[in-house]
């Protein structure tokens, strides 16, 4: 009772904006995971790294000066370069993919460190015009939040058609095909080695495009940012999935209708997760609550198969 | 250099798999083969007689041991995979290798349509090609015509594999390898999927390799077919001699080379 108590519903109510913002902010990164996760089938663990990177290298050139504006394509070609790494590891050097990524993202954390100068370095929104900060949402007038949230909506939704543009086209479908089935993909002449780097590159641009715009919404780079990132983009990859699957599937713009719920599985992950702090669990253990989701949800569609089997075999 | 100028020319490939470990196997033992523009060859032999092995030598999927493999005067034997699938159509036997399950059908057609050019930033299938690929599924009469968005995944493996056999033709390839391509279908199907195979490479005058494990098919198809054996072509009949041949004639053949090794062999008598 007292517990019940405790809970304040005015203060979730309150929290609401933030963890919207905080979500859409990770469907950027999230639909990076997405490129590489379900359209090329590669678990790319670089993204620890790289949204780091891109915070990183977004801080450190806001406050060398450079436009707020101006470091998000220079976070995306930094994040093209970790990509780039771990690719070139894969195809040229043969080592298996997840391993390839760990290394970039070990490696990653020195370099972010070097990048920063130290573990952590702030950027205030009193100081710099921001493109994104969390002030802007909870102390901001009405007119500063409809701006940040209609001006974020409108970017996602230009990435989402960009995205859907790029993958209709015969380098996207190189991609698409070369996940599906690399098998055929080389046999319809599709250079599947430069077409992996290319979709690494290319995702983990976006996870640094993520980071830099976090970075700035929570006013600091910080080199362990990005522990676990993965897990949430999985999170939302899957949570987008389970969620609104069914309604996208059928659509004519399917394509469209899935990267949009990508995005939605990232703001639903993080009202749950606002929702689980509210209820006062410990924070401590919301990197393991995380894993346990991602966790279930990947093993929902085995788990249906191997009962589907079962019942196939009693039937015969 | 002689004149003629073949389509295909094997000359003396080797291929060894685990060399230098207790499993090693000679897979290619010096194959010699030369195809005419327009040569349908069937291929016949028992298990480890290297028949898809050459087929996947001639694709590129490994590099050989050495030896040299030539395409229409074009030396192939140092390009990768994908480099020479210009040259190239293929057709598994596993119906789920030649097609991307996840995409539509005519997705599908459009990767096959665009094989050995760039893949450019322009939208990957034109309403043209639409039309196109409609026509050519039209012919094959299963009503796939009607399914062109529909993703090749839920197919069956007869429809998939004619689809890839389609794709395989979409742009002309200078040589089309059959491997084993009705192995994993049932006989009515199996029987549609060959005949699909016969129209295809008789409309594009193509030069065609068929590797099978049915001996009726191998003699009722092609203009010459070829027996391997040990990683070698052991005989090699064309044309009239061709078709005055009886699955017991292969059988004896295959015997004499054989042995006794025969009775356990998957090659088929029906």
């Amino acid at each position: 009772m007292v517990y019940v108590l405790a809970l304040n519903p005015v203060a979730l109510f309150r929290a609401l904006p933030g963890s919207i913002a905080q979500g859409l902010i990770w469907g950027i990164m999230a639909l990076g995971v997405y490129i590489t996760f379900r359209l090329l089938d590669f678990a790319d663990l670089t993204v620890d790294g790289s949204i780091a990177t891109g915070a990183a290298v977004a801080v450190m050139l806001i406050r060398g000066g450079v436009s707020p504006v101006l470091v998000l394509p220079i976070a995306f070609l930094a994040g093209m370069l970790t990509g780039l790494v771990t690719g070139l590891l894969n195809t040229a050097l043969g080592i298996p993919g997840i391993l390839a990524s760990i290394l970039t993202q070990i490696s990653l954390y020195s370099i972010n460190l070097v990048i920063l100068g130290k573990a952590n370095q702030p950027v205030s929104v009193d100081n710099y015009p921001l493109v994104a900060s969390l002030r802007y949402v909870t102390d901001g007038s009405t007119t500063s939040k409809l701006l940040f949230f209609g001006g974020l909506l409108l970017f996602l939704i230009v990435l989402v058609m960009v995205m859907y543009w790029f993958f209709g086209t015969e380098t996207g479908q190189a991609i698409r095909a070369t996940g599906c089935n690399p098998n055929m993909a080389r046999a319809q002449g599709i250079n599947t080695d430069f077409i992996k780097v290319l979709a690494l590159m290319l995702s983990n641009g976006m996870v640094a495009l993520c980071g830099a715009f976090y970075g700035q919404f929570q006013g600091a780079a910080d080199v362990n940012m990005g522990r676990g990132a993965i897990v949430i983009g999985l999170a939302a990859v899957i949570i987008g999935e389970v969620v609104f699957g069914k309604f996208a599937a059928k659509r004519k713009y399917a394509f469209a209708f899935t990267l949009f719920s990508v995005i939605a599985g990232a703001v639903i992950y993080y009202m749950v997760y606002q929702f689980v702090l509210w209820l006062k669990m410990p924070s401590d253990y919301m990197k393991l609550f995380s894993a346990i989701v991602v966790a279930i949800f990947l093993a929902i569609p085995y788990l249906k198969e191997k009962n589907r089997m079962k019942k196939g075999v009693a039937r015969k | 250099m002689s004149d003629v100028k073949y389509a295909l020319e094997i000359k003396d490939v080797h291929k060894v798999f685990n060399g230098g470990t207790i499993n090693e196997k000679i897979a290619l033992n010096g194959v010699n083969l030369n195809l005419n523009p327009g040569d349908f060859v069937t291929i016949i032999g028992g298990n480890g007689a290297g028949k898809s092995t050459t087929l996947n030598a001639i694709a590129g999927v490994w590099p050989i041991d050495s030896g040299n493999i030539i395409v229409d005067g074009t030396d192939i034997t140092g390009l990768p995979e994908h480099k020479r699938a210009p040259y190239l159509g293929r057709v598994f036997q596993d119906p789920m290798t030649g097609t991307a399950a996840t995409m539509d059908i005519e997705e599908n057609m459009a990767i096959a349509y665009r094989r050995g050019e760039r893949r450019t930033l322009r939208w990957g299938i034109s309403k043209s090609e639409r039309e196109m690929f409609r026509e050519k599924l039209q012919v094959l009469g299963l009503g796939l015509e009607n399914r062109m968005t529909s993703k090749v995944g839920l197919l069956s493996g007869g429809q998939r594999q004619a689809i890839t056999l389609l794709m395989a033709s979409l742009k002309q390839p200078k040589l089309l390898l059959l491997d084993e391509h009705t192995a994993a279908l049932d006989p009515k199907t199996a029987a549609k999927v060959l005949e699909i195979s016969d129209q295809i490479i008789a409309e594009n005058n193509l030069t065609a390799m068929m590797v099978t494990h049915n001996m009726k098919d191998a003699i009722a198809h092609g203009n010459r077919l070829i027996m391997m054996h040990e990683g070698r072509v052991i005989y090699d009949v064309s044309g009239e001699e061709k078709k005055n041949l009886h699955v017991k004639d292969l059988l004896a053949k295959f015997e004499e080379v054989s042995g006794g090794e025969f009775a356990n062999d998957r090659m088929m008598l029906a």
